[in-house]
């Protein structure tokens, strides 16, 4: 299991580099010059050369991939043009509002998709499946910031239920700042665990056809723990796969749904960033985004030699 | 000579007996042809003219003048949906034009070659895949400033290694068969046989994959547009119709509604029509969807 583990991490990391170049070699080829950016317009020439050199702006390719990727490594991701403030000080405030509404989307997804896969599966062709398989269809369908306009339009606006958007912060108090996270986890997390639940369904179907489970059957098992213990395990591999590809995928959503509920979270300084032209946050940000679904990949790998016993011994 | 083994004693007679069969094809198709029919007939013909603005008639509700109701210039809804579906068929079937046409050869050629060749092309997937479409968008609009061209490009580089990596599997079973191993017997070399047997015999995989990302590039195309990283008004599009909607949800919601149910009707048709091949050409495929 060692030399699984280890090909993965090799895997991640260099996955890591690779993407870091790309990032960079992305943010050298922008035009604009960070050094006249932050003096202004009516800055000298040799003012601007001064401080360029001070940035290190001036120093060979390599060196600056070198010195930025060293500074990623220690979380000092540089200063913000337009903030004038270190980019991880940004950063560390408003990952407090993205984090946890990625991981409650995430937990939600996974709470509903296993069951509606399990109840599906273990009634196939049934009524049931098919009602369950019809809602997952049209749920895959729905793109979620859509679903947030129709949440919001009938929570927040017809049933005064929650707030429409904003977000008073961690320190007002833990359920106010989560009855607001309610929408937006709910609307990331409803279209997600759609596909999980298809996926989880059709994993669980392929493997109640398998002998062993006819063997565990056969012995005398009761449905229930054969489907449960048996054939819900054997199945997590492919559900695991999505999951792991789905935080990508949440990532990516919670950026979108963060504006559709003025959240004051990572997708919204992004995009301030980008408007600003502040490219370092930019940069940061989609660092850190994907160095988050590397690593989360990274996981999953290791989640499948848990799971399944028989990568434990292969190399 | 193209050999089909996949498919020895299947006659295109039997095939459209089975798609005709299919609810979930026939469902599909029926949705898919629609709109497609509706962005074409949006280029000769739509009830009101999108580019004109009449404030007079704005934020109307649905009524027999404006069946889904005006925007806050007075446009009529209906209108703008249907020149948007243009927009979100054409970015899509770039994007899988995109995916297709580079990783497609790609994951052919990691399957025929195997080794370092193979090895390469996995890894520079994997950091592919560590980009949403959103983030290379976000980096593409950095660079070039948002449009409708970055969206495209934006799906279209996530499509690249979703493709290679059906392909190479999908070759990979193929190349292990033994009407290959005549072949290369016979002398065929590796692009010959790639192109006369290898790529006839992944088409149902790569066109359940098309369906699949299709489908995929409208919601995508969709999120872009709604963060403005898509089409630029006024040119209409659904994900940006969302957006103008967004702040208006009191007094407009109708503006949101019908937006929004292009979108998941288009997308559900694709889904319904690619579940529906899959299960046709191959029937073992049902289970593993």
């Amino acid at each position: 299991m060692t030399a699984y583990l280890l090909k993965r991490l090799i895997i991640a990391a260099l996955t890591l580099v690779l993407a870091s170049m790309v990032v960079f070699a992305v943010m050298e080829v922008l035009p604009g010059d960070p050094a006249r950016l932050m003096l202004g317009l009516n800055a000298g020439a040799d003012q601007v050369e001064l401080l360029r050199n001070q940035m290190g702006l001036n120093a060979p390719l390599l060196l600056r991939y070198l010195h930025w990727a060293g500074g990623l490594l220690s979380l000092d991701f540089g200063r913000s043009y337009t903030y004038s403030v270190p980019v991880i000080d940004l950063v560390r405030e408003r990952i407090a509002v993205s984090l946890p509404l990625a991981l409650i989307a995430l937990a939600l997804s996974t709470i509903i998709a296993i069951p509606v896969g399990v109840f599906s599966a273990s009634r196939q062709g049934q009524a049931g499946d098919t009602l369950a398989m019809g809602a997952a269809q049209l749920g895959v369908a729905v793109p979620n910031f859509w679903f947030a306009l129709m949440l919001i339009y009938l929570f927040a606006v017809w049933l005064r239920l929650v707030p429409a958007g904003g977000f008073p912060g961690w320190g007002a108090g833990a359920w106010t700042a989560l009855k607001s996270l309610i929408l937006p986890a709910v609307a990331l997390a409803l279209p997600q665990a759609a596909i999980l639940g298809r996926v989880a369904r059709s994993a669980l179907v392929e493997v109640l056809n398998e002998d062993y489970i006819r063997t565990a059957r056969a012995k005398g098992l009761p449905y229930r723990a054969v489907l449960w213990r048996h054939a819900l395990r054997n199945a997590m591999i492919p559900v695991l796969t999505i999951l792991g590809l789905q935080f990508a995928f949440l990532l990516a959503g919670t950026i979108i749904i963060e504006n559709v509920f003025y959240l004051p979270g990572l997708g919204r300084l992004i995009f301030q960033a980008i408007t600003q032209r502040d490219l370092i946050v930019v940069e940061s940000i989609v660092m850190l985004l994907v160095a988050a679904v590397i690593l989360i990949n990274l996981l999953v790998d290791f989640s499948y030699a848990i799971v399944d016993p028989r990568l434990r011994g292969r190399q | 000579m193209t050999m089909r083994v996949d498919l020895p004693e299947e006659t295109l007679a039997g095939v459209l007996a089975r798609a005709f069969g299919n609810r979930s094809f026939l469902i599909g198709l029926v949705i898919t042809l629609l709109i497609l029919a509706v962005a074409l007939v949006s280029f000769v013909w739509t009830p009101y003219d999108v580019t004109r603005l009449v404030i007079a008639d704005k934020a109307q509700a649905p009524s027999w003048a404006h069946w889904f109701g005006t925007d806050h210039f007075g446009r009529d809804i209906l209108s703008m949906v249907m020149v948007g579906a243009r927009n979100s068929i054409a970015v899509a079937l770039v994007a899988v034009g995109i995916g297709m046409g580079i990783g497609v050869p790609l994951g052919a050629l990691a399957a025929a070659r195997g080794g370092l060749a193979d090895e390469a092309l996995m890894r520079v997937n994997d950091v592919v895949f560590a980009f949403p479409a959103l983030l290379s968008a976000i980096m593409i609009t950095a660079i070039f400033g948002p449009g409708a061209v970055n969206a495209i490009i934006a799906i279209g580089i996530f499509n690249i290694p979703v493709f290679a990596r059906v392909a190479r599997a999908g070759a990979l079973a193929i190349w292990a068969r033994e009407f290959i191993l005549a072949a290369r017997a016979a002398g065929k070399g590796m692009t010959r046989i790639t192109v006369e047997h290898i790529l006839p015999n992944i088409a149902t995989l790569l066109l359940v994959q098309g369906t699949i990302q299709f489908a995929l590039g409208i919601l995508a195309e969709a999120g872009l547009s709604y963060v403005g990283l898509g089409a630029q008004p006024p040119m209409p599009s659904w994900g940006r119709m969302l957006f103008d909607a967004q702040t208006r949800m009191v007094t407009a919601p109708w503006m949101a509604i019908f937006p929004g149910m292009a979108i998941v009707i288009t997308v559900l048709g694709l889904n319904l029509l690619g579940d529906g091949i899959a299960d046709i050409l191959d029937p073992k495929s049902r289970r593993r969807r």
